[in-house]
């Protein structure tokens, strides 16, 4: 990819496919999604509710419930040149939290109420590196300053109850970056935030990107967010990844109708009188996964659906220079032909 | 003459504590709170969460009794009205709720839910059938009548939440509060629910408070918008000022911490420190001084007042001219 900051991928996702055991029978809540995420960027995954996003993270960091998902025969998840979906929870237990680390949308649930802060951001400490218990101290400090709590001495020793929500992710982030991960995945990291701390977080981020160089994948449905700090833009639909871009082309040049739907269905900030307009919707909801439509899955909402979009499904290729995209007839693109002439 | 006005309204809830649970303070949810809602027009409340605007809201609609202030609808004081009076009220007055997971009876169906109101407040006049009324207010909703029938799970976020709104319409309403309506919805969604607001604001006349903690959905939803910090409002201004006119230290900061659309309009977000102070114990002067990028002297020690900048705009700040 030419928009890669680096030539080489730390994390290679291929042909993910994650299923769920179900009442109901199987579910396929992603299907053969394949991306690479490069050191010091930060990949977007933009989709809403029920589109895969967390499943994908958490498969990456293999927190499913193991006896009711199905991961696919092809699927790969290749970390430092090991296929880590088929690794066991032994080796996991190493990866996690010390390699790729995660941050979850609740900031409330994911502490341990019961424990301080210090114990904790200690336990992560402990399991992975062979520090003293001083030293330990003083990292879990120093992370704590990272992530710009006042007063991190007193801090260590309060529980999470004693911390307002934005101090609570910040605990959460410096729990998660205290190892110094290759990979930071952040799932809807700021979504129960308010927007003056949403700032403040996502401003941390981006800091700690530009100083440790670690890749970060940010998993959300705030095209804001996305705009402000992504380097590249993943977006999925109803278990597939749909189009792959740069922020800017994605933003600029949306090829997929859904995204670019999605993009016009924002209200737009500081337009003057935009009250009198209506604003373009996305008509219908998103499939059941339990029950997808026939050939694309944007079919039965597609503004430029046609007979072949009912027929068969579109595969992810490339219609314009690296920009793949799942759509028999994309928007905006240079085709190749185009370019040719 | 304004639908609705609402002259320094107060709403302290008491807490309680120690052995005889006596009162040890309170919290200040709405402080001295003042505005009129022109008849047709939408007013918008922003702020972060404990502001008091859902609060703010709940009191106007008397969900909450006010501690102080008054509440003129239609120019009747309504603030101290007892039950029986308030009832033609109530059905002035409607509320939806943002939670449409929570705020729907799961063990009721839709029909359930709308015919209570509807026969509670004679809606339909006796003898002509209200089952055609409870199609006819589904149809204008956007659902289809066999959804009567159904109970809340069996709908999408979206849908329930218009399942809210024609709870809330089915009564014929001057005054509708919409408390954070799409903020749980997803964007696609949100553009469908806030599509259908504004069509029923049309074909129903209504009035309408839009409280919300987005900015793009105010500034696109509201005639108006009043932006809370702390139980106050701190300015007071029409939405499509918003961008270039607002004024006070907190709007601004506001506005520079929503991140924009755009990938090549990137800034530096960081604009607050801090967190927004405990409502149980407010910093003296200025609600925003402990946060404030220009504060004083002054600030720390004096409360500003609301005051008319110019026509239709309000500050609460010192050090705006």
């Amino acid at each position: 990819m030419t928009n890669a900051p680096d030539a080489k991928p730390v994390l290679q996702v291929r042909h993910l496919t994650t299923s769920f055991r179900t009442d109901d029978g199987i579910v396929t809540a992603v299907d053969d999604v394949s991306f690479d995420v490069f050191a010091g960027e930060t990949l977007g995954v933009v989709g809403e509710s029920g589109c895969g996003k967390t499943v994908t993270s958490k498969s990456i960091m293999r927190l499913l419930p193991e006896h009711l998902t199905i991961y696919g025969e092809q699927s790969e998840v290749i970390f430092e040149g090991k296929n880590i979906i088929r690794a066991n929870e032994r080796e996991m237990r190493k990866i996690r939290g010390d390699k790729i680390a995660m941050i979850f949308q609740e900031p409330m649930t994911s502490l341990n109420p019961v424990f301080t802060v210090g114990w904790q951001l200690d336990e992560a400490l402990k399991y992975h590196t062979n520090l003293s218990r001083k030293q330990r101290r003083e990292k879990a400090i120093e992370m704590l300053r990272l992530v710009e709590i006042p007063n991190p001495e007193r801090r260590i020793h309060e529980y999470p109850h004693q911390l307002s929500g934005g101090m609570r992710q910040r605990v959460m982030i410096a729990m998660a970056l205290c190892c110094e991960p290759d990979i930071l995945i952040a799932d809807e990291p700021t979504t129960a935030l308010d927007v003056t701390i949403q700032a403040q977080i996502l401003d941390l981020m981006n800091g700690l990107k530009e100083k440790l160089h670690t890749a970060i994948m940010l998993i959300t449905h705030d095209l804001g967010v996305v705009a402000q700090v992504c380097d590249r833009v993943m977006v999925m639909y109803a278990g597939r990844a749909i189009e792959f871009g740069s922020v800017r082309e994605i933003f600029h040049e949306p090829q997929h109708p859904y995204t670019n739907a999605l993009l016009e269905s924002i209200p737009k900030r500081g337009s003057r009188r935009s009250r009198s307009r209506r604003l373009p919707t996305i008509p219908g909801i998103v499939p059941s996964l339990r029950n997808l439509p026939k050939g694309c899955r944007f079919n039965d909402r597609c503004p430029a659906c046609q007979q072949r979009c009912i027929d068969e499904e579109p595969e992810l290729i490339n219609h314009s220079l690296d920009r793949p995209v799942r759509c028999h007839f994309p928007l905006n693109q240079k085709t190749q032909t185009e370019s040719a002439h | 003459m304004a639908l609705l006005q609402v002259e320094n309204l107060v709403k302290k809830f008491p807490v309680r504590g120690g052995i005889l649970n006596r009162i040890q303070g309170y919290v200040h949810a709405v402080s001295g709170v003042s505005f009129e809602i022109p008849e047709g027009q939408t007013l918008g409340v922003v702020g972060e969460s404990g502001c008091g605007k859902s609060t703010l809201g709940k009191t106007v609609i008397r969900l909450y009794e006010p501690t102080d202030g008054r509440i003129v609808l239609k120019g009747k004081d309504i603030t101290a009205l007892g039950p029986a009076e308030m009832m033609p009220f109530r059905r002035k007055m409607q509320i939806i709720f943002q939670d449409p997971y929570s705020s729907l009876n799961p063990r009721l169906t839709i029909n359930g839910h709308i015919k209570e109101a509807v026969r509670f407040h004679n809606i339909v006049p006796p003898g002509s059938a209200t089952d055609d009324y409870i199609d006819e207010v589904l149809q204008k909703v956007g659902l289809r009548p066999e959804a009567k029938n159904k109970y809340p799970h069996e709908f999408s976020g979206g849908q329930r939440q218009r399942i809210g709104i024609a709870r809330a319409l089915c009564v014929k309403p001057d005054f509708v509060v919409a408390d954070e309506p799409v903020s749980a919805l997803d964007v696609s969604i949100q553009a469908q629910v806030l599509n259908l607001l504004s069509d029923l604001k049309e074909q129903f006349g209504l009035t309408m408070m839009f409280i919300s903690h987005d900015l793009k959905v105010v500034e696109h939803f509201c005639d108006r918008i009043l932006v809370m910090y702390l139980g106050h409002v701190v300015e007071e201004l029409e939405a499509d000022d918003l961008d270039q006119q607002a004024q006070h230290p907190y709007t601004k900061a506001l506005l520079g911490a929503n991140p924009i659309d755009d990938p090549d309009d990137r800034r530096p977000l960081v604009v607050l420190q801090g967190d927004v102070p405990s409502p149980y114990n407010p910093p003296k002067g200025c609600p925003f001084v402990t946060r404030c990028p220009v504060a004083t002297e002054r600030c720390r020690q004096e409360m500003p007042r609301l005051e008319t900048k110019s026509a239709g705009h309000r500050v609460a700040c010192f050090e705006v001219e």
